[in-house]
């Protein structure tokens, strides 16, 4: 038995860090991102499976059942094309959306509050920011691989109706790190399991009317400019306009909505972590 | 000087024990309802909102492209009773899953309960009293919207409320009759959420017909509390067509499936406590 | 003496109002084992978080490693240990799992990480739990994985909070072993406690904190010696009779402590002075003689029990 402990003087890399972010992150959310591969190894793999059964679930019932009593729905540029195409790129963002959503607030939240995890990772020389980072790549990673499964069950039924379809999964992975960075951001305000409940307020109306069963044109303008407001409108229009192949100029205007989300969760993120942990 | 002094009500003239005999369950159930005043807000946010989203979202909405009758009647009013049974499961859900977890596992409550003079049959009845103290107003208060989106064509549609409650009660009283078996978490409680109820929720009639599905589907459907309680909501309603005993065996599967779990879950909530 | 690895003076953290930590001055030497001995809320976990460079100080100064930790929180913290009041162990991964997972939060690489990850299960005496989920380790075990995962940099400084407090006797006395083979080592040590027999154990020095500030300074046995007796005489008489008794018995010993369930006798002749009080005629229902400890000393500066 051993019992001394040899030391090895060199074990701790010298510091490299940024100029701007000094103090919160030191460039390691890689091993972050490892923690939560190595953590999967634990995890209840049919819990892991249902994020990827889910939309398919839905798109089971919803397609050939409810497709049975719709038929072809007009899209919003005037396309038509079968019911279950319409809704399958919307349940691919509304999943990359729950994924994100989940993994960036309950998840946090309860990481923060109530396991100490990131307690114990903020001891060591890694800063706040390199662990936001690390969740939400972890938590990319995970949508990006239940988006592939989603888009080959879609093939299999035949609804992908275009090549640009493929598209879609960099698109999945645009508006899944905007959901996360922003759930991130509004998880660092929030104190209690009652104020996390407002997440699901937001997110249950934001599902069922940003055009994921039906056109919003249904809808008296007022609302449909409240809808269009919201970030998961942009989501579902842009992967429905790529797996269609309704393709303009007008779905960069999603991809800037997404980009200009990323850049204000993350300021907002990175504001709230250095009050917190730093305090 | 610090002292305790003796409560007379326990001393005097009662043998040990016998108002918690008589009045067991109701302390459990207040207990209960006590832990509820913590997420009051998002009862009453979600108890009055999600009818409202769920009719006008999907009710409304969806019958803009649903142009023709479904089973003799209205797209909404087709729609309408399945939601209302469909918000009865919901509450179930959330209240016979993670409260029973949690009273046996994670602040082992129950335990302290059994170690007062309650039995397992006293905590199972009081936690059925206190969900159906939040499921029967939840439950109202979405028939209520139902009446005003104009989802009820017939005055027998009131009754949809018991039969909701019925629904949701015995899905319930399954879901807690299992929990109670539970002593590792790996997270069985999202399972039971995105394996039974999801999939009871998109493949019991609530949206269309179950006959629009592939036969391999259907079965789904045959065996879901909540298709019954659809149906014989739709029955009372607005008249749904169907055979009389079908009608019978919904009013039987649930009653059946209730007892069922009602037992079940005496019997393995005493066994938890007493092992 | 050579260059001290923390030196903190008038330090001060405020919560609002409320001063936690107010204006403390102390210095740590190199390879030295110091220790903060308070009651609950003294403000030693403040201390330490201060110490750690996770909580900045609200006034006064504080050099770590010869930094200030306000400003390089992630170099000094490269260069720090920490053992935390309530062991935050990564539930959802394995034993040697996360001592891997946490010397990547380092930077260390992977191959070194692993050697070392071993290396730490033989020392904290889990090499055979190494597959093991966390949640099935006892409470020692956990304690001492912590410890590991603490060593995992190879940290000039060692900082624990409340090591052994919820763990059994035996395992107290494992860990304590580990730790004092890791001073030996040279490592420097320090800890908070609010037994008086692990900073006697632990301590080369320590300071007494009470309501933020500090009450007394020294080694141990200097303490003692300052602020209590040789030995001490225990004696009850029964929760209504103490205070009444307290009044006959004035007289015997240097001095003497009414306590809600006791009285305390300080004296270098325990032995004399009970059968004094056994000559006056009174029968303690229980009464014990024994050496003094810091709990004594702690109760002579504050008038107060340090576990209440």
């Amino acid at each position: 038995m051993t019992t001394t402990l040899p030391t090895s003087p060199a074990l701790v890399p010298a510091q490299t860090r940024s100029r701007f972010l000094g103090s919160i992150y030191a460039g390691n959310s890689r091993a972050v991102l490892g923690r939560g591969l190595l953590a999967t190894r634990t995890s209840n793999y049919w819990i892991v499976l249902s994020g990827f059964f889910e939309p398919v679930l839905y798109l089971l019932s919803l397609g050939i059942g409810l497709g049975s009593l719709i038929g072809t729905v007009t899209t919003a540029t005037g396309q038509h094309v079968p019911y279950a195409a319409y809704i399958a790129p919307a349940l691919l963002a509304v999943s990359a959306m729950n994924g994100a959503i989940y993994d960036s607030t309950w998840n946090v939240f309860f990481k923060m509050n109530y396991g100490k995890l990131y307690e114990g990772m903020l001891a060591t020389s890694i800063g706040p920011f390199d662990v936001a980072l690390g969740e939400i790549a972890f938590a990319l990673l995970r949508g990006l691989l239940y988006a592939i499964g989603f888009m080959i069950v879609m093939q299999f039924f035949g609804l992908n109706l275009a090549w640009t379809a493929l598209l879609a999964l960099p698109a999945v992975v645009l508006i899944a790190f905007g959901f996360a960075s922003l759930g991130m951001a509004i998880t660092s305000y929030m104190k209690t399991f009652q104020q996390m409940d407002w997440i699901n307020f937001v997110m249950l109306p934001m599902f069922i009317f940003s055009a994921t069963f039906y056109p919003i044109t249904v809808y008296p303008p007022a609302m449909q400019y409240i809808i269009e407001a919201l970030p998961l409108w942009h989501g579902v229009e842009l992967i429905r306009g790529l797996t269609t192949g309704d393709l303009s100029w007008g779905l960069l205007w999603h991809v800037l909505y997404f980009a200009a989300m990323i850049t204000v969760g993350l300021i907002f993120t990175t504001k709230r972590l250095r009050a917190l942990f730093l305090a | 000087m610090t002292t305790i002094n003796p409560v007379p009500e326990l001393v005097e003239g009662r043998s040990p024990g016998e108002k918690s005999r008589r009045w067991g369950s109701f302390y459990v159930a207040e207990h209960r309802l006590y832990a509820m005043r913590a997420y009051l807000q998002t009862l009453l946010v979600t108890g009055f909102g999600n009818p409202l989203l769920y009719l006008f979202g999907l009710g409304v909405g969806l019958a803009r492209l649903v142009n023709v009758p479904v089973g003799g009647a209205t797209y909404l009013e087709f729609v309408a009773p399945a939601l209302l049974a469909a918000s009865a499961v919901t509450v179930a859900g959330e209240e016979f899953s993670y409260p029973v977890l949690m009273g046996f596992k994670w602040n082992p409550i129950f335990f302290g309960m059994n170690a007062a003079p309650l039995s397992g049959l006293q905590i199972v009845n009081g936690m059925i009293i206190s969900v159906f103290v939040r499921m029967f107003p939840t439950v109202g208060v979405y028939y209520a919207f139902m009446l005003i989106f104009g989802a009820v064509p017939r005055v027998t549609g009131v009754l949809d409320i018991l039969v909701a409650t019925l629904v949701g009660m015995s899905v319930g009283v399954m879901i807690m009759a299992y929990t109670a078996t539970i002593t590792e978490d790996h997270g069985q409680m999202a399972i039971i959420q995105r394996f039974i109820l999801m999939p009871m929720f998109l493949f019991s009639g609530t949206f269309f017909p179950i006959t629009n599905l592939p036969i391999y589907l259907q079965w789904i459907g045959w065996i879901s509390p909540l298709w019954h309680g659809t149906q014989l909501g739709r029955v009372l309603s607005y008249g749904l067509a169907e055979p009389g005993w079908l009608t019978l065996v919904h009013v039987v599967y649930l009653i059946a499936l209730a007892a069922t779990g009602w037992i079940l879950a005496a019997r393995h909530f005493t066994k938890r406590l007493n092992s | 003496m050579p260059e001290a690895v923390i030196t903190a003076s008038l330090l001060t953290k405020k919560y609002k109002d409320f001063a936690a930590v107010d204006g403390i001055s102390f210095e740590v030497a190199p390879g030295e084992s110091f220790g903060l001995l308070g009651p609950n809320g003294a403000g030693k976990s403040t201390t330490m978080r201060m110490v750690g460079a996770v909580s900045t100080r609200t006034s006064g100064d504080l050099t770590i490693l010869g930094l200030d930790p306000d400003l390089h929180g992630p170099e000094i913290r490269a260069q720090l240990g920490v053992v935390p009041q309530a062991d935050n162990l990564d539930q959802e991964l394995r034993v040697r799992d996360n001592l891997i997972v946490y010397g990547r939060y380092f930077g260390i690489p992977r191959r070194q990480v692993a050697k070392r990850a071993d290396e730490l299960l033989e020392f904290a005496q889990l090499s055979d739990r190494a597959k093991s989920r966390v949640d099935d380790l006892s409470g020692g075990m956990k304690r001492r994985l912590t410890i590991a995962r603490a060593l995992v940099n190879d940290p000039r400084i060692l900082l624990l909070d409340e090591p052994t407090t919820g763990l059994d006797p035996q395992a107290r006395h494992i860990l304590w072993d580990r730790l004092f083979r890791l001073k030996e080592q040279g490592t420097t040590l320090v800890l908070t406690t609010h037994y008086m027999d692990e900073a006697e154990q632990l301590c080369d020095r320590l300071v007494v904190v009470d309501k933020g500030k500090i009450m007394a300074e020294g080694s141990p046995a200097a303490l003692i010696k300052q602020y209590s007796t040789r030995e001490v005489v225990e004696v009850r008489f029964g929760s209504e009779k103490n205070a009444k008794v307290a009044k006959l018995i004035k007289g015997i010993g240097d001095r003497i402590e009414v306590l809600p369930d006791r009285i305390l006798i300080y004296s270098d002749n325990g032995e004399a002075e009970l059968s004094e009080i056994i000559k006056r005629g009174l029968n303690p229902i229980t009464s014990l003689v024994r050496r003094s400890s810091l709990e004594d000393v702690f109760l002579r500066l504050t008038g107060r029990s340090l576990i209440e």
